[in-house]
């Protein structure tokens, strides 16, 4: 040590020199909290070492605890996995209830907005044949379900009620091969038939070469088999091919492809617009309304049918100096003979030409567009009649 | 004594390296002239406050006495004086521990170069007042946490001043050394 002492002698007066110095500045340097370096510096220098004892210390202890004291891992292993089989059970319960929840509010919010009178149902079970595309629901003649009624989710639509018995109801889904319905293309407005494929893909036949369809493109039922009202989404092209007759125009159901637990049946279908937006897939926030105060504020400048009636009767109570909601009862009433022909024709039919007016915002991404036409019902086809759907649809 | 003047820059060997000597007086006075210049005059002529007359003599005397400890002594004693007379919001140690450390290392290059060529004091006064204010604003930083600037262009050029002014003072001095 001596020898090593002499041998760097420099250095060792310079380390002192400056340690000395050092241990100088931080006693009387302190930090912005009021405490001195020497302090800071003290801690700083013993806690690394303090953590590596501790480190140490800690890891002999887990190994004796984990390694050498093992009398009861064995049977606290074997509950802990009991548990965590429950657990996990239970975990697995809780995302299906949630799950159903979830579904029951999009199906809840779909029947709030859609113009057509629907009854919700829960698929019960499936057709026993191997490529029967068939599910039986929990819905049946009991509830008011008729054979020939559409089922559709706020995806798209599912099938058609093919049997309806007391308290089910057999339907046939889209991807069967015997299925049929007439369909319509968003964007162009190309007409056809979409069939089943017994796969998950099903065909828009009968569209002719020609007509301008792409991937992408989302179809919508069209009407014209008396099934499906008009404007409920299909589903999206997948594949065109020209081919002979007729072009070969494949598509992805959309209303199956989320699972098929819960359904809506039509009991009254109306028919809407086709929407001019693609349907979208993705839950969209909705902004609470707005306040009392500010609703009052916000008036709408294109108003329906009650808003362009409110505006005539006020200008008739205008013309002839009436305010209405003045004076005390039996104030005499201003004279409605006086009152014109209605301001607007009546609304295009259902089913009429394709060029539609666009349809209004949408309030919810689930639910497709609502009607900028006049909703007209739709009766399903009488129940007697064997091969109803097939005739209309094909 | 003889001294070589100017001739050569890097010594031969160590034994080449003269070991200059000063009376004690000189060791007392000069860096305590120093340090009463660097704290009076700046108050009335406040440019040669960019003068480091300290450091100056601390890399004079650590070259020309050629031993480390001795270097680094004269720097921890000088810098702790320049310490002392800062104020006291000022810590005692910083311009000590800085000193220190060129005192050291400028006796550590006094046995390999030939101190008393004026390129070679020109050079080494320059190279250690950057040293001197770069580390010192190393430790600010790191030691006190003070966010203080460093204006490299401007300590270059006050360095080439300070190394100017330092030939000047290095040519005095050695009026001062003790004749063999």
């Amino acid at each position: 040590m001596e020898t090593f002492l002499n041998r760097y002698r420099s250095l060792t007066v310079l380390l002192l020199v400056i340690f000395a110095q050092l241990v100088l500045l931080a006693v009387q340097v302190k930090n912005d909290q009021d405490v001195r370096m020497i302090r800071i510096w003290t801690v700083t220098a013993v806690t690394p070492a303090a953590r590596v004892v501790e480190w140490l210390r800690g890891g002999s202890i887990g190994i004796v605890r984990d390694y050498i004291l093992l009398h009861d891992t064995h049977d606290q292993n074997r509950r802990l996995q009991s548990e965590l089989d429950r657990l996990k059970l239970e975990n697995i319960f809780l995302k299906n209830e949630l799950n159903t929840a979830d579904r029951a509010k999009a199906l809840g919010v779909f029947q709030e907005h859609t113009p057509s009178k629907t009854l919700a149902a829960n698929v019960i079970g499936t057709g026993a044949g191997a490529n029967a595309k068939v599910v039986f629901v929990d819905r049946g003649s009991v509830s008011g379900v008729q054979r020939g009624m559409a089922v559709v989710t706020p995806d798209g639509i599912v099938g058609k009620v093919t049997a309806a018995y007391p308290t089910a109801s057999e339907v046939l889904l889209i991807t069967d091969s015997d299925f049929a319905a007439g369909v319509i293309s968003q964007k162009n407005q190309v007409r056809g038939t979409l069939k089943g494929q017994g796969s998950p893909v099903c065909k828009v036949d009968y569209v002719p070469i020609g007509e301008k369809v792409a991937v992408g493109d989302w179809f919508y039922t069209s009407g014209d088999d008396r099934i499906f009202p008009r404007g409920f989404p299909v589903g999206i092209v997948k594949s065109v091919r020209d081919a002979q007759p007729f072009q070969e125009v494949y598509l992805e159901p959309s209303g199956l492809q989320r699972g098929l637990e819960d359904v809506l049946i039509l009991t009254e279908g109306v028919h809407q617009a086709i929407p001019d937006q693609p349907v979208a897939t993705q839950p969209v926030y909705i902004a609470p309304p707005l306040p009392a105060a500010d609703q009052a504020a916000v008036q709408p400048t294109a108003g329906t049918e009650a808003d362009k009636l409110r505006a005539q009767y006020k200008a008739i109570g205008d013309a002839q100096k009436h305010t209405f909601g003045e004076g005390p009862p039996g104030t005499k009433p201003p004279d409605f003979t006086k009152m014109g022909s209605p301001a607007s024709p009546p609304p295009s039919v259902p089913g009429g030409p394709a060029s539609a007016a666009p349809a209004p915002p949408q309030p919810q991404s689930a639910a497709p567009a609502s009607p900028s036409v006049k909703p007209t019902p739709v009766k399903p086809p009488p129940p007697e009649l064997p091969g109803a759907e097939h005739q209309h649809a094909e | 004594m003889s001294y070589t003047g100017g001739g050569r820059i890097v010594l031969n060997n160590q034994r080449e390296a003269q070991i200059s000597r000063f009376r004690t007086w000189v060791l007392l006075a000069v860096p305590l002239a120093a340090i009463f210049f660097q704290v009076y005059v700046p108050q009335f002529f406040h440019f040669l406050s960019y003068l480091e007359l300290p450091l100056l003599v601390v890399v004079y005397f650590a070259l020309m006495r050629r031993s480390q400890i001795q270097g680094l002594l004269i720097g921890a004693l000088v810098g702790l004086a320049q310490d002392s007379l800062l104020g006291t919001k000022n810590p005692l140690g910083m311009f000590g521990i800085v000193k220190t450390l060129v005192g050291y290392f400028a006796a550590s290059v006094s046995v390999r170069f030939d101190v008393d060529n004026v390129l070679v004091r020109l050079l080494l006064a320059f190279f250690f007042f950057v040293f001197h204010q770069f580390f010192y604003w190393v430790m600010a930083r790191a030691l006190l946490g003070q966010q203080i600037a460093f204006n490299l262009q401007q300590t270059l050029l006050i360095g080439l001043l300070n190394a100017l002014v330092g030939i000047s003072l290095f040519h005095f001095l050695d009026k001062l050394r003790e004749t063999a």
